[in-house]
C-alpha cells in the first residue's frame, strides 16, 4: 500500500538525491511550466485580480480571528442538517472516528475522493490496520496508490511521472481491466482506464471520506472542488459519508465562497472554473449519503493560529500555485519535502503544524527556499511566504540557542556571531577587512566546498571601498 | 474534557494570544460582459461541450439531435417533454449507469466561467441522475444566465439556506493529472450538450 | 539634499569598484554624495538565517551611520529591503524604542539606485555610452520585495550604443539567496546552472544585474563554464561614458 514519510533526511540531503535524477527533473520542469503558463493565462482575464487577492486574505483572516464561534455555528448548522459531527484533537483519534464509522456498519472498504488532510492524518495506513481498505479515486491519487509511491504535489500528487511511467504503472497494478494489452501512453487511453477500473467500485461502495475545500458556518455547507467526477461520485452514491475537515476550512458566509471559487480554480489548476464543485449541507433527503458525519480536526492548526507571523498559513486553500512558481520545487520535486505539504507551504506549515526544535527534518524546511519571493505573488490569500520562512528560521535558531545552552554551538553560530561583531562598527570592519580579506574569510568560513564546487569565487580586491575612499578622500585625491 | 471543548479552548487561547485587527473587506466586482449570453456560450464551448442555440421554439427539435439512442432518464417535472424517457424513481446506480443519456433543466448559468449550476430542484433531479449516465444534456435559458460568480451567488442562496445540494457544471469530467495537459471524460459524464434557449 | 552612499558589506568588501561607480555616477548627475564611515552591513545575513539578536548590533551602526541624511541609496535591491522590510522586526526584537523610532526615520529613506536615479531625481537618461550587447537579471528583491519594475531597463536602454536583449525566464531566482547557496549549495547550483544557461543563449558579451551578491553567483558560474560572458552591476554600467572613465 501507499508508503508513508516516516523518517525523511533532511532537506539537503533528500534533494541532492532528486537532483540527480534526471527523469524526475525533466518531468517537473514541463510539468510547472505548462501549469504557469495556464495560470497566468487564466489570470491575466480577470481586470482586479489583486483586488480579489485582498478580499480572499480579508475574508480568511477575518474567519480566524472568529474562529471558535464559526465553528461552534457550524457545529449547530451541521447537526441541525442530519450530520453527526465529531472532533478530533490528532491524526489518531481521526482516524479512531472514521474507522469506527465504518466498523458499526460492517464496512471494510471505502472509497475516497482526494483530500490532503487525510493524507496528512495516514488514514490510508490506520485503517488499513483496522481491516479496512481505502481506494483512492482521483487518478493522480490512484497513480501514486497503484505505484506504492509518494504523493510530490498537492494538486497533482503524481506530477513526477510521465506519461510513460503511468501506463507502466497501469499494466502491472491496475485490475479489472478488459483489454489492459491496448492501454497506451494516451492521456485520455490512461484516463479511461481509470474510469473503467474504478466504475464498479464507485457504483457499490457504501462509504466514502471526503476532506473539504470549504465550510461554510452560516449555513452548515460543505464544499468541494474536483475535476474527474470521482468526488460526485464518492459524495452521492454511497449510503455513508465521512468528511474529515481542518478547523480553518471554515469560511463564515455563504456569501464568502464567491472570492475563493474565482480564485481557487484560475490559482490551481489554471482554469476559468474547474470541472465539478458539489456544495452539500448534511443529509438531503432522497439524495445522496443518508448518514453523513463530519469530522473537525486540530491536528497542529491551533499551535498554528497561535504563531502571530505564522498563522498567515491557515489562510491557504491548497491551490498549489506556489509550487509550480518556486525555482527549489521546480528542481527538487515534492518529496524531497518529506510531508505531503511540500514546496513553499509546506516549508512554513509543517514547522507551523508540528512545531520546531523537535526533529531536524523539519527544522530544515523553513531553509528550503532562496527566498526569491515568486511563492507571494501567485498566493491567491497572500500569504507572505518568505517572512513567514525567515520569522521560523528565528524560531529554529531561538529553539536551538535554548537547548546548545552550555554546549557546543554549530560552526553556523559562530560564522553568524562573528559576523555580527565584525559589523559591530564601522572600525571592526576595517580592521577586519585590512587583516583577514573579510571576504574571502567569511566565504571559508560559511563553506567554501559548497559554493566552489561548481561556481569561481571572485578574486579580492587590493582594497576595500571603504580603505580607497580614506585613501583618497572620497576620490578627490 | 472532550475533544471538541479542548480544540474551542485551544483556539480562544491562540486567538488571544496574538493581536487581532479587524479587516474590512468588499467582494470586487465581476466581469460586466457585453453580451453575457453569447459569452456563455463562447466559454462552454471552450470546454468541449457542445453548444446549441436554438429559440424556445426549436428547443424540442434541438434536443431530438442532441440524444443518443438508448435508455433516456429525465428528472421529474422537466420543463420539456422526452419521448420514451424514464422518469427517475430512485434507480439504482447500476439502473443509471445502463442509461444513455440524462435530460435535465438547471438553475443558473455563468457567462465568464462557462458554468451550468444545479440546485437540484424541479427538472434537475437528485445528484446521481446527472452523474451517472455517460452524457448530459442541460437546458439553460438565457434569463438564467448571470455575467460572473458574484451574480450566481445570491440566485443560488435561497437553495443552499433550505438546505439542497448544488453542483457546478463546467464542461464534461476532465482531469489534468497526467503531465498536466488537460483531457476530457473520466468518471463524469463525458459528453455534456448545453441546448440554450433564447 | 543630503545623500549617502550604502556601499553593502559585499561591494565594500568584494566589489569596490560598483561603489567607486555609483560615486561617479552620482557626482556627474549632480548628487553630492557622503559614505558615512560607520556603516558596515545591514543585517540581512543574519536575519535570512535566524539570527536575529544577531543582526541587532549591525543595525545599530547602520542607523548610527545614516541618521540625519536625506537619501540613502544603494546598489543593491537586496540591501534596500532589508533596510525597508526588515530593520523594523529587528528593532522591534532589540526591544529599545529608541532603535525602533530610529529606523522608522531611516527605512522609508532608503532607495536601491534605479529608484533613486528614476523616482528622486526624476532622470531616465544618465549620460552613459556602453557600445556592447548587454542582458539584464532583474535580481528577485529588487523584483518582488521592492518592486523596481522597469526602471533599470529603461535607464539601461537610454544607455548610448548598448543593445539589451532578452534574457529567458529572467524573473527566476538565480539561486543565491544568502546562506541558500552553501546551506543548500546543490539546489542552488542546479538553479544558477538554468540561469548561466539561459544567459549564454542571449549570446550577448555582459550580464548586468543589481545586485553584487547574485552577480557573484552567476558570474562564478558562467566563469566556471568558461563562457567569456562578464558580469558588472548596473551601476557600473551606468557609471560609463563616451571618454570611458567607469570609476572617479
Amino acid at each position: 500500500m501507499t508508503s508513508t514519510f516516516v523518517g525523511m533526511p533532511k532537506f539537503p540531503v533528500a534533494a541532492r538525491e532528486a537532483l540527480a535524477n534526471t527523469q524526475l527533473r525533466s518531468n517537473l520542469a514541463h510539468a510547472t511550466a505548462t501549469i504557469r503558463d495556464k495560470r497566468a493565462r487564466v489570470v491575466a482575464e480577470v481586470d482586479n485580480w489583486e483586488e480579489l487577492r485582498l478580499s480572499g486574505a480579508a475574508i480568511k483572516d477575518a474567519a480566524l480571528a472568529s474562529l471558535d464561534q464559526h465553528l461552534v455555528r457550524l457545529e449547530a448548522r451541521l447537526t441541525a442538517a442530519g450530520a453527526e459531527v465529531r472532533w478530533a484533537r490528532d491524526a489518531d483519534e481521526a482516524c479512531t472516528i472514521v474507522a469506527e464509522v465504518a466498523q458499526r456498519h460492517g464496512i471494510d472498504e471505502v472509497v475516497k475522493v482526494k483530500s490532503m488532510v487525510t493524507q496528512e492524518i495516514g488514514l490510508n495506513e490506520a485503517l488499513q490496520e483496522q481491516g479496512i481498505s481505502a481506494w483512492e479515486t482521483d487518478l493522480a491519487e490512484l497513480i501514486v496508490q497503484l505505484g506504492d509511491d509518494l504523493p510530490s504535489h498537492i494538486l497533482v500528487p503524481a506530477i513526477h511521472r510521465n506519461r510513460a511511467e503511468i501506463l507502466e504503472i497501469f499494466q502491472r497494478r491496475m485490475q479489472g481491466l478488459a483489454s489492459p494489452e491496448e492501454l497506451t501512453d494516451d492521456p485520455a487511453v490512461l484516463a479511461g482506464a481509470a474510469r473503467e477500473h474504478l466504475r464498479q467500485k464507485f457504483l457499490t461502495a457504501r462509504m466514502a471520506v471526503s476532506g473539504a475545500n470549504f465550510a461554510v458556518a452560516e449555513t452548515g455547507t460543505l464544499v468541494v472542488v474536483e475535476s474527474e467526477g470521482n468526488g460526485r461520485m464518492c459524495l452521492t452514491l454511497p449510503e455513508v459519508l465521512v468528511s474529515v475537515v481542518g478547523i480553518e476550512k471554515v469560511v463564515p458566509t455563504w456569501e464568502d465562497l464567491d472570492v475563493f471559487l474565482r480564485l481557487l480554480p484560475r490559482s490551481s489548476t489554471g482554469e476559468r472554473m474547474n470541472p465539478y464543485t458539489s456544495t452539500w449541507t448534511g443529509v438531503t433527503p432522497g439524495d445522496g449519503p443518508q448518514e453523513v458525519v463530519v469530522v473537525l480536526l486540530d491536528n497542529g492548526r491551533t499551535r498554528a493560529l497561535a504563531d502571530q507571523v505564522g498563522r498567515q498559513a491557515l489562510r491557504c486553500i491548497r491551490c498549489s500555485a506556489c509550487l509550480n512558481s518556486c525555482p527549489v520545487y521546480e528542481r527538487v520535486g515534492g518529496h524531497a519535502y518529506g510531508s505531503v505539504y511540500p514546496g513553499p507551504i509546506g516549508a512554513i506549515l509543517n514547522p507551523l503544524l508540528k512545531g520546531v526544535g523537535v526533529d531536524e527534518q523539519v527544522d530544515s524546511l523553513p531553509y528550503a527556499s532562496s527566498l526569491c519571493g515568486a511563492c507571494f505573488e501567485v498566493c491567491p490569500v497572500r500569504i507572505d511566504i518568505p517572512s513567514v520562512l525567515v520569522d521560523l528560521r528565528a524560531q529554529v535558531v531561538d529553539a536551538h540557542r535554548a537547548k546548545r545552552w552550555g554546549g557546543v554551538p554549530s560552526m553556523q553560530t559562530v560564522a553568524m556571531k562573528g559576523a555580527a561583531a565584525t559589523f559591530r562598527s564601522g572600525r571592526r570592519l576595517r580592521l577586519a577587512e585590512r587583516f583577514a580579506r573579510l571576504g574571502t574569510g567569511i566565504a571559508a568560513r560559511v563553506g567554501a566546498r559548497a559554493w566552489t564546487g561548481s561556481r569561481d569565487l571572485p578574486r579580492a580586491p587590493r582594497e576595500s571601498f571603504r580603505a580607497w575612499w580614506r585613501r583618497t578622500d572620497g576620490g578627490t585625491r | 474534557m472532550s475533544a471538541r471543548d479542548e480544540i474551542l479552548d485551544r483556539v480562544r487561547a491562540a486567538l488571544g494570544a496574538v493581536s487581532t485587527s479587524s479587516t474590512t473587506f468588499g467582494h470586487p466586482a465581476g466581469s460586466s460582459p457585453d453580451d453575457v449570453v453569447a459569452l456563455f456560450a463562447e466559454r462552454v464551448a471552450d470546454y468541449q461541450a457542445t453548444v446549441v442555440r436554438c429559440p424556445p421554439d426549436e428547443l424540442e427539435a434541438a434536443l431530438r439531435d442532441a440524444l443518443p439512442a438508448g435508455r433516456i432518464v429525465v428528472p421529474d417535472a422537466l420543463s420539456v417533454s422526452v419521448p420514451h424517457a424514464v422518469t427517475d424513481d430512485r434507480l439504482t446506480p447500476f439502473e443509471l449507469d445502463a442509461c444513455a443519456a440524462v435530460v435535465t433543466d438547471c438553475a443558473v448559468g455563468i457567462a465568464e466561467t462557462g458554468t451550468i449550476v444545479l440546485d437540484h430542484g424541479p427538472g434537475q433531479g437528485r445528484r446521481a441522475i446527472t452523474l451517472v449516465p455517460d452524457v448530459h444534456i442541460c437546458i439553460v435559458r438565457a434569463d438564467q444566465v448571470v455575467a460572473d460568480v458574484p451574480d450566481a451567488m445570491p440566485r443560488l442562496a435561497p437553495a443552499v439556506r433550505q438546505g439542497r445540494p448544488l453542483t457546478w457544471i463546467s464542461g464534461p469530467s476532465a482531469t489534468s493529472d497526467i503531465e498536466l495537459s488537460r483531457v476530457e471524460g473520466v468518471h463524469g459524464p463525458r459528453t455534456l450538450v448545453v441546448l440554450l434557449v433564447g | 539634499m543630503r545623500v549617502a552612499l550604502m556601499v553593502t558589506c559585499i561591494n565594500d568588501a568584494l566589489f569596490p569598484d560598483v561603489g567607486k561607480a555609483c560615486v561617479t555616477l552620482l557626482r556627474r548627475l549632480g548628487v553630492e554624495v557622503d559614505f558615512p564611515d560607520a556603516q558596515t552591513c545591514c543585517g540581512q545575513p543574519m536575519v535570512n538565517t535566524g539570527y536575529l539578536d544577531e543582526a541587532i548590533a549591525p543595525l545599530r551602526s547602520f542607523v548610527k551611520a545614516f541618521e540625519g541624511y536625506d537619501a540613502i541609496v544603494t546598489p543593491s535591491g537586496s540591501c534596500a529591503g532589508s533596510a525597508r522590510h526588515q530593520h523594523g522586526m529587528v528593532a522591534r526584537r532589540s526591544g529599545d524604542p529608541e532603535l525602533v523610532a530610529a529606523v522608522e526615520r531611516t527605512a522609508p529613506r532608503t532607495y536601491e539606485l534605479s529608484e533613486f536615479l528614476v523616482d528622486v531625481l526624476g532622470v531616465t537618461d544618465v549620460g552613459a555610452c556602453f557600445p556592447h550587447r548587454v542582458t539584464y537579471h532583474p535580481t528577485c528583491h529588487s523584483l518582488r520585495m521592492l518592486g523596481v519594475g522597469d526602471r533599470p531597463t529603461t535607464l539601461l536602454r537610454a544607455v548610448r550604443g548598448l543593445d539589451l536583449v532578452e534574457l529567458p525566464r529572467a524573473e527566476e531566482c538565480c539561486g543565491f539567496g544568502g546562506t541558500f547557496a552553501v546551506k543548500n549549495s546543490d539546489t542552488s547550483v542546479a538553479m544558477v546552472s538554468d540561469k548561466a544557461r539561459h544567459v549564454r543563449e542571449t549570446g550577448a558579451e555582459v550580464l548586468v544585474a543589481g545586485d553584487s551578491s547574485c552577480l557573484m553567483n552567476i558570474g562564478g558560474a558562467l566563469s566556471r563554464q568558461q563562457a567569456g560572458i562578464r558580469v558588472m552591476h548596473l551601476a557600473e554600467v551606468l557609471a560609463q561614458t563616451a571618454t570611458g572613465g567607469g570609476q572617479s
